[in-house]
């Protein structure tokens, strides 16, 4: 058996993701004893193939094609789903991405296949993976099984450490029929210049309505300039419309789980908590001695955001060289 | 324009989770239409007011789906179909979008709106599903919708940014926070709700056996996540608190 593993990359660069779920992807290969297969789609992308080669697939399969030169279903579900039924895998995994979020479950329709999303943990045992995959926001974990023959998975980003290993890296070539897509990009805008990405950020400094107006975030992005964060936002201040939903951190905006969350003026409610829990160091700034942030803190500080931020900014100025 | 609208009954995104018997339990829980479902509905309606026509809200669910489907009801779509069987209670992604396509398949729709995804699951699995089954386009995740001549323009998200796309239509819609504001049911709109058909469909109506819609994600269990302790709340002047919070940051979280 195989495992598939579908290499996301956008404009000719491989994502964070990908490297995180091929890593997982090896570890599992070598659990079940399986071969590590690996599918990368676009155009012009034959050179990420030797960057691919550092994770230990046995096998890095290239579909390379003009007509992919976009990120449409169309065409990219064509393409994965002819490669699964060429390959016939146990297990295939996609990143939990916008792509990947799109991408899963129409090949998975497709062939019919059981599908976990946004998994945080898949284990194997007995001949059996278990997929771990946080519910209500985190709020619960639940463990799924899948019964098809083909089994897939998304993962969540920033979850899966991502490790070096050796493999036979062969590079094959893929093709094969892509219809004409029924979507056409016209525009693809990036927002937050050269920041990370909020589920992909290690480092999210955060505000929220304790900010007390929509120039507090000036604050917080000398805060994440210093520490090459990304910027959240709770909800409260995105309903304010101090900050776009984009940047919402929480059940109804982006779980994320970086190594460090700092929570400036976020009072810390269920909502918001379900959507940064597992964050492994949470710092929570408030003046509200009795805010829900500090339950859940590892370092809490109480006081005026707008004096401790500043000093914080100049002490890691001084820290940072 | 006919336009079809999938919604999912969900707990409110404020509810407290509890545990019985490895399972997520709904005692006690107040239920909502899910918050990206009511941005579908929106939408939806909108495009009625603006276009003539018809917008149906359908559903999977049980006896207390009827609530979020008068809801829709009486936000101002027309008539609700709930697909509502034994055989869909423990039903998983694939169950539902199953259930869905084979219902839609004898309607008639120019377009079909979903949320983007369910708070409860948070799967986002069923509008892609069910466009497959369908073999319709799907544009996921979008912020803004422009009806063309057989065709939309829609902004929708993608990590770090967005992206406009061009659809063919008939295709499906996943609505994401920030696509409307989202109306209150009026008076007038609940009391009219209660006279708009409302009609529930078992599997058999549909043609479909138990099988057709057999999960293939199977719960093993749900557990509550351990819980995050409560750590350190820092004191003292700001100048003091501020070099101890680094220190700790660098030495004992080893974080930056």
């Amino acid at each position: 058996m195989s495992i598939v593993v579908f290499a996301e990359q956008r404009g000719g660069t491989l994502r964070k993701i990908t490297y995180e779920v091929v890593s997982e992807g090896k570890r599992l290969a070598a659990a079940a004893g399986d071969s590590l297969k690996v599918l990368l789609a676009g155009s012009d992308v034959a050179g990420l193939a030797e960057e691919l080669k550092k994770f230990g697939a046995d096998e890095i399969a290239v579909a390379n094609d003009a007509a992919l030169a976009d990120y449409t279903t169309d065409a990219y579900a064509a393409v994965l789903a002819a490669y699964i039924q060429q390959e016939n895998p146990g297990l295939v995994l996609l990143g939990h991405s916008a792509i990947g979020k799109d991408l899963a479950p129409r090949v998975a329709a497709r062939l019919d296949a059981g599908l976990v999303s946004d998994c945080i943990d898949v284990k194997f045992a007995d001949g059996d993976y278990a997929f771990v995959h946080p519910i209500y926001a985190g709020k619960a974990i639940a463990t799924y099984k899948v019964n098809s023959a083909v089994k897939m998975a998304t993962l969540r980003p920033n979850v899966f450490p991502v490790e070096e290993n050796a493999g036979a890296g062969s590079v094959v070539d893929f093709s094969t029929e892509i219809p004409a897509p029924r979507t056409k990009v016209l525009e693809v805008k990036q927002q937050g210049g050269d920041r990370p990405e909020l589920t992909e950020a290690d480092i999210i400094c955060s505000g929220g309505r304790g900010l007390g107006n929509p120039d507090g975030f000036q604050l917080i992005e000398q805060l994440a300039d210093i520490l090459g964060a990304a910027v959240g936002s709770s909800r409260a201040a995105v309903d304010a419309g101090w900050r776009d939903h984009q940047f919402q951190v929480g059940q109804t905006g982006k779980v994320v789980s970086p190594n460090l969350y700092i929570a400036c003026g976020i009072s810390g409610a269920i909502q918001h908590l379900a959507g940064m829990g597992s964050s492994k160091c949470i710092i929570g700034i408030n003046k509200d001695p009795e805010a829900n942030i500090f339950n859940v803190a590892d370092y809490g500080i109480e006081g005026d955001l707008y004096k401790v931020v500043p000093a914080l900014i100049e002490k890691l100025k001084e820290v940072k060289g | 324009m006919k336009i079809v609208t999938c919604i999912k009954q969900t707990f409110d995104t404020e509810a407290k989770i509890t545990i019985e018997n490895g399972k997520v339990s709904d005692q006690g829980v107040n239920l909502i239409v899910n918050p990206y479902d009511e941005f579908a509905v929106e939408e939806s309606i909108r495009l009625k007011e603006k276009n003539g026509g018809e917008v149906v809200v359908v559903s999977v669910g049980n006896d207390k789906t009827q609530e979020a489907l008068r809801y829709c009801l009486a936000m101002g779509a027309d008539r609700a179909v709930l697909i509502q069987d034994p055989a869909l209670e423990n039903g998983d992604n694939h169950s539902a979008a199953v259930a869905l396509a084979k219902l839609l398949a004898d309607m008639e729709y120019d377009l079909i709106f979903c949320g983007k995804e369910a708070v409860d699951d948070g799967a986002a699995q069923v509008p892609s599903r069910l466009a497959e089954k369908l073999d319709l386009p799907q544009a996921n995740v979008i912020t803004s919708f422009e009806l063309g001549d057989g065709q939309a323009t829609v902004t929708r998200e993608i990590d770090g940014g967005t992206e406009t796309l061009e659809v063919q239509l008939p295709a499906v819609f996943s609505a994401q926070k920030g696509l409307n504001e989202v109306r209150y049911p009026s008076l007038p709109g609940i009391m009219k709700a209660k006279r708009k058909e409302l009609k529930v469909v078992s599997l058999a109506d549909l043609g479909l056996s138990a099988e057709d819609v057999a999960p293939k994600a199977e719960l093993v269990q749900a557990e509550l996540p351990p819980p995050r302790k409560a750590g350190r709340v820092l004191k003292g002047e700001v100048e003091e608190v501020v070099a101890e919070l680094v220190k700790l940051l660098q030495e004992e979280a080893k974080v930056i």
